[in-house]
């Protein structure tokens, strides 16, 4: 990859401005690195994401649970969840604004949007088709209701959750970078658009690095869930 | 296992307008192994679950005395739980993490898996699996037993010696026995008494009574004769039959 970007700045295809080659950037990292605001945009950017994604899930569960077990629940709320699953966040932003201003209240705010719905309706499928067997079998056992959720029907969805979680931790990663452009002040979505605004090319490709590299890690950690191994038969079958 | 006892009067269950079971009356008395033979989809899994209280019937009345486990066709056990923790769950009620851990350990023992308490279902043979899924059912205070086709997602061999575990296992610790099967072999080698059911809405067609003290070999001669009454009764026997005959 680096080799291809080297060849088309070497090229000179497009304008030094308008394509940074492999030695601004790095200098652009070291500036960066100096002056510390890179870091500083990217924990605001992980503090917004890990609230809005926390909440989402702290609610997003226990919400696709309830529905899971009632069939007339599924078939009243469905079509709202699918409608807000599909109506983008991002269309949110007016609103976000005027609700809860520019801080860090509006990216926490649409995070949770992109996270929540997703989350309710996979966590609603999968308990929704826990194997009856396993009824039967804590039927058997003698299990109460509150000790077949806790004990059987969490564990038996956990699978199907985590590769949720992933995925959708993915597009809030996406979001609160375009919800910063609009709506912020600070955070990695807004130093993009400093960037561009002051034409500094060289920090937007630091930035866009960073972004990524962040991006990735985090369903890395996430993919740590999946070695868990009350959770991990999940994936070898 | 204090009289314990199974008994289904005149029970008949419908679903919506599909009649699986129709005026069926069985009774099994305390320590008896029952085999339940009959053609899939006539209602065996019906049946079992009338009998452990799982399903409720449209008629009719079931009386169970004492507590039933059942033990699946296959994947039963919890595959988020360990070997250990699957057992565990049959000694819920029993008080002391050690006293339960000791008597994990002698169903290990029992069923021959010692050294597999940590591994998860995903990690053994279909026959090994079955093995944890009896000694779960077997576990703590149950007194009977429901067997849903237990073995017969297991091959040839594993089946035959999955019945010689069993039988040897009841003779440790007796219990109370329904077997729905399909496989009369099965049926006729470890049950004391054998009901063949007929298409839906299933009654019993024939049944069948063996004196030979269990365990026996599937190839005792009673077994076999058992065996070829009841393909007999089903219809599946009558080519050979003849041809000796005439």
């Amino acid at each position: 990859m680096i080799v291809i970007w080297t060849v088309i700045w070497w090229s000179g295809i497009f304008h030094e401005s308008a394509f940074p080659g492999p030695l601004a950037v790095l200098r652009g990292f070291r500036e960066e690195a100096r002056s510390g605001q890179l870091f500083t945009d990217l924990i605001t950017s992980l503090f917004r994401v890990t609230c809005g994604f926390g909440l989402a899930v702290v609610t997003g569960i226990p919400a696709g649970l309830w529905m899971g077990q009632k069939l007339l629940l599924r078939t009243a709320f469905l079509p709202i969840v699918n409608f807000f699953r599909n109506l983008s966040p991002l269309a949110w932003i007016p609103f976000a604004i005027l609700w809860f201003g520019v801080g860090d209240g509006s990216p926490i705010f649409l995070i949770f949007l992109s996270a929540f719905f997703p989350v309710v309706l996979a966590t609603m499928a999968a308990a929704a088709n826990v194997p009856t067997i396993y009824s039967r079998v804590a039927k058997d056992f003698g299990m109460s209701d509150s000790e077949k959720l806790m004990r059987v029907t969490l564990p038996a969805i956990m699978p199907q959750v985590v590769t949720t979680l992933r995925v959708t931790a993915g597009v809030c990663w996406l979001v609160v970078v375009a919800a910063e452009m609009i709506a912020g002040r600070d955070g990695l979505g807004f130093a993009v658009m400093d960037s561009r605004n002051g034409l500094r090319t060289d920090i937007l490709v630091v930035e866009m690095i960073v972004i990524g590299l962040v991006g990735v890690g985090i369903d890395r950690a996430l993919e740590q869930l999946t070695k868990i191994p009350s959770i991990r038969w999940g994936y070898e079958r | 296992m204090t009289g314990s006892r199974l008994q289904l009067g005149h029970v008949s269950r419908s679903f919506d307008s599909l009649e699986v079971l129709r005026d069926l009356s069985i009774e099994v008395s305390q320590g008896e192994f029952v085999a339940i033979v009959g053609p899939s989809g006539c209602g065996k899994t019906t049946l079992l679950n009338l009998l452990s209280g799982f399903d409720l019937p449209t008629s009719g009345t079931v009386e169970r005395k004492g507590e039933s486990r059942m033990v699946h066709q296959q994947d039963g056990l919890f595959p988020w739980q360990t070997v250990s923790e699957n057992i565990a769950l049959g000694l819920r009620h029993v008080k002391g993490k050690q006293e339960r851990e000791q008597q994990v350990r002698e169903l290990l023992g029992l069923i021959r898996l010692e050294g597999f308490e940590n591994s998860y279902p995903h990690q053994l043979s279909g026959g090994m699996r079955q093995r944890v899924e009896l000694a779960r059912a077997l576990a703590g205070s149950s007194d009977i037993l429901l067997l849903d086709e237990p073995f017969s997602a297991l091959d040839y061999l594993t089946r035959l010696r999955m019945r010689q575990e069993l039988a040897r296992i009841l003779q440790e610790r007796p219990r109370t026995v329904v077997l729905v099967t399909h496989d009369i072999e099965e049926a006729a080698q470890l049950a004391d008494r054998v009901l063949v059911l007929g298409e839906r809405p299933a009654q019993i067609r024939y049944e069948l009574s063996l004196a030979t003290p269990r365990p026996r070999d599937p190839t005792h001669p009673e077994v076999v004769q058992a065996i070829h009454q009841v393909l007999t009764k089903l219809d599946l026997d009558s080519g050979a039959a003849e041809y000796t005959k005439t």
